[in-house]
């Protein structure tokens, strides 16, 4: 079994969902990014979600844009990422997905950053604009190289779109609770429960759910229907909350992952 | 290039050769599938194609003149230069022809909410004037260094009713604009349509505008056989994204006999980041929604672009473009800004005409042909918008004083 799988197949027999985090790698450097992911880790985090930082991050809200231009500004490049990984491979056996953009996976060939990425320890990839219909170069090289993928199915997603994400998916599936760019919001959407009934009618591969959750109620209330739950920009907040003080970065991150994880643990 | 090859162009995926396609998040797929769909059922609809060309003559005022520029073809001596006036029509440049279509699209599909991107304001003010004309809500995303270089299109598109967004991330112009309204239509697109300003973004964007646009071609084509007997030997035209190009050159690409040159902005140079010709110093790379020639670093990161015209400073060139070039139909090449602006001022002082500052790219490359060829030759030149927009701007860089 995968480590992807075997996550999924532990927090089944826990009868709960996931905890996954996003974080930007090298936010906003690489020794503080480090320390993050570590900290993560340690406070309830299951699979740990990293993006790749890309100049034009047209998914991305405000929070995670500026994410990506404080860890491009301190020098995080395609080499640098890969590094990221591997120091996180030296303390920890969870699941490590990339969250990045077509041009980065595509720009030096796919197959050759697929193997790298291996190589590090990368366990998944989300490309955040590459649709299925596009895919084929990727789901290819992922499948030579034993990464598995990871597919989005958003609230505007026909049966016959979900049918077509979950055949090129082999990770999980990665429901969008919302039409929107990533960013937390006030209030949950409403439809879930149903959206998670329609795609499991039409796969088994384990979903999760992201996009606008930033609270331990949100995750909670999400986990009760969804096999994991993705909290982003709530965590990167914390980073960019205290960035005048880098210090106080990872303690303040590791509580509040502590505070989110309790969500999917109730 | 055969008869066969154009027909087949883009693929039903929307690719041309290797280029094109639909690169976007998932929210986004299925909405475009609806407006692939809207826009073929519309294709093939007379009663579209009628309020279409309806609105084109009516409110924009085609056709346009293909006009002979005398003087300066005397002044350069040699070909003779015919320029198809798109500074004429309503606004002030050919983005109304793809906005009358789109907005008109939007209204079939029962969308009540329009967003666009704009660099050098002429497709904002195109959108804006669409959406007002409708009765639609719009919104325009123009980045801040633009809004400051194009503050008249600014103005106009706030009296025209429409919401301007200055966009302050990256280097904050188009390519940032276009990431903007992507975000805004990803949120938004149940009821919001996204009118792309040019030949650009994801399948069907590219064709779709193009098909728009070729109205200009078509009419030249037209003009050209009545005044000369003949097809022209040269079709030139500035390239951003490329949609005033391909809307010339697409009805002519079948005739052997016609050569085309697109032109980029070559900035202070070819150097990285001082430009804006991605046939000279891109790559094949993923953005925006295509796949085509771009500027980035070696990493994939996209690089920053510089022209004086802020409608050609984008990192990317549409996809049929990147088709063309590699089949060697079209030649691309690339005037400075300092050669632009030498060409804007000739054209206004032999011809009367005050050209957009992306236009003089396309009359710089003239400049530079004409001469070369022989007297009965006929050399077509898109001069796509008009420069009231670029007055202030061009006199500043020109130096020049207020009467005292």
């Amino acid at each position: 079994m995968s480590r992807i799988q075997q996550t999924f197949a532990h927090t089944r027999t826990e009868n709960r969902a996931a905890f996954v985090a996003y974080v930007c790698a090298g936010d906003p450097d690489f020794a503080t990014s480090l320390e993050v992911c570590r900290s993560l880790l340690a406070n309830g985090v299951d699979i740990l979600e990293l993006g790749v930082p890309f100049s034009d991050p047209l998914a991305d809200g405000l929070t995670n844009q500026l994410a990506a231009q404080r860890a491009l500004e301190s020098g995080m490049t395609a080499a640098r990422v890969f590094e990221l990984v591997r120091r996180i491979r030296e303390f920890s056996q969870a699941p490590i997905v990339f969250y990045t953009y077509y041009n980065l996976v595509f720009a030096n060939g796919v197959d050759a950053y697929v193997r790298e990425a291996k190589a590090a320890g990368v366990d998944g990839i989300l490309t955040l604009d590459l649709p299925p219909e596009e895919a084929a170069e990727v789901t290819t090289a992922c499948a030579a190289h034993g990464v598995e993928t990871v597919f989005i199915i958003a609230p505007t997603s026909p049966d016959e779109r979900i049918a077509r994400i979950a055949a090129a998916a082999t990770g999980f599936l990665y429901y969008v609770s919302r039409e929107g760019v990533t960013g937390v919001r006030d209030q949950m959407a409403a439809n879930i429960p149903q959206a998670m009934a329609r795609i499991r009618a039409h796969t088994k591969l384990p979903t999760v759910v992201g996009f606008g959750i930033g609270t331990r109620a949100q995750v909670a209330e999400v986990a009760a229907h969804a096999d994991g739950v993705v909290v982003g920009s709530a965590l990167v907040n914390c980073i960019r909350d205290h960035l005048a003080e880098r210090d106080r970065i990872v303690p303040a991150i590791g509580a509040r992952a502590a505070d989110l994880s309790a969500g999917v643990r109730r | 290039m055969s008869t066969v090859a154009k027909e087949t162009m883009p693929d039903a995926q929307g690719h041309f050769g290797p280029y094109g396609g639909r690169f976007v998040p998932e929210t986004l797929m299925h909405p475009l599938q609806e407006l692939e769909d809207a826009w073929r059922r519309a294709s093939s609809d007379l009663d579209f194609d009628h309020e279409f060309r309806y609105y084109l003559r009516e409110f924009c005022g085609r056709p346009t003149s293909l006009y002979f520029a005398e003087r300066l073809t005397r002044e350069l001596g040699g070909a003779k230069i015919y320029l198809k006036r798109e500074d004429l029509l309503h606004t002030g440049a050919h983005k109304i022809n793809n906005a009358i279509g789109q907005i008109l699209l939007a209204k079939r599909m029962g969308k009540t909410r329009i967003i666009a991107e704009t660099g050098a304001g002429q497709h904002g003010v195109a959108t804006a004037t669409v959406a007002a004309m409708f009765g639609m809500k719009c919104v325009i995303y123009m980045g801040a260094v633009d809004c400051e270089r194009q503050v008249l299109n600014v103005y106009r598109m706030k009296m025209l009713g429409a919401e301007v967004v200055p966009v302050h991330a990256g280097q904050k112009t188009l390519k940032e604009a276009v990431n903007e309204a992507m975000r805004d239509w990803v949120t938004n697109v149940r009821h919001t349509h996204y009118i792309l300003g040019t030949a650009y973004g994801a399948h069907p964007y590219p064709v779709m505008v193009r098909n728009f646009q070729r109205v200009i071609g078509d009419e030249a084509r037209r003009q050209i056989m009545e005044k000369e007997e003949r097809v022209p030997d040269l079709l030139i035209a500035c390239v951003g994204g490329g949609s005033n190009a391909i809307g010339l050159f697409y009805p002519f690409l079948e005739d052997q006999s016609v050569k085309m040159v697109g032109v980029e902005a070559g900035g202070e140079g070819i150097r990285p980041e001082r430009h804006a010709a991605r046939f000279q110093g891109g790559s094949l790379g993923v953005l925006q929604g295509t796949r085509s020639y771009i500027l980035q670093d070696e990493h994939g990161q996209i690089q920053g672009t510089h022209s004086v015209s802020a409608g050609l400073d984008y990192a990317a060139v549409g996809p049929e473009h990147a088709w063309l070039h590699d089949e060697g139909r079209v030649e691309y090449t690339y005037a400075t800004d300092d050669k632009a602006l030498k060409a804007f001022q000739t054209l206004a002082k032999l011809e009367g005409i005050i050209p957009a500052l992306e236009s003089s790219h396309a009359i710089a490359e003239c400049i530079v042909r004409a001469p070369k060829m022989r007297k009965d030759a006929l050399i077509i030149v898109n001069l796509s918008g008009r420069g009231d927009k670029d007055v202030a701007q061009a006199a500043a860089k020109l130096g020049l004083q207020m009467p005292q």
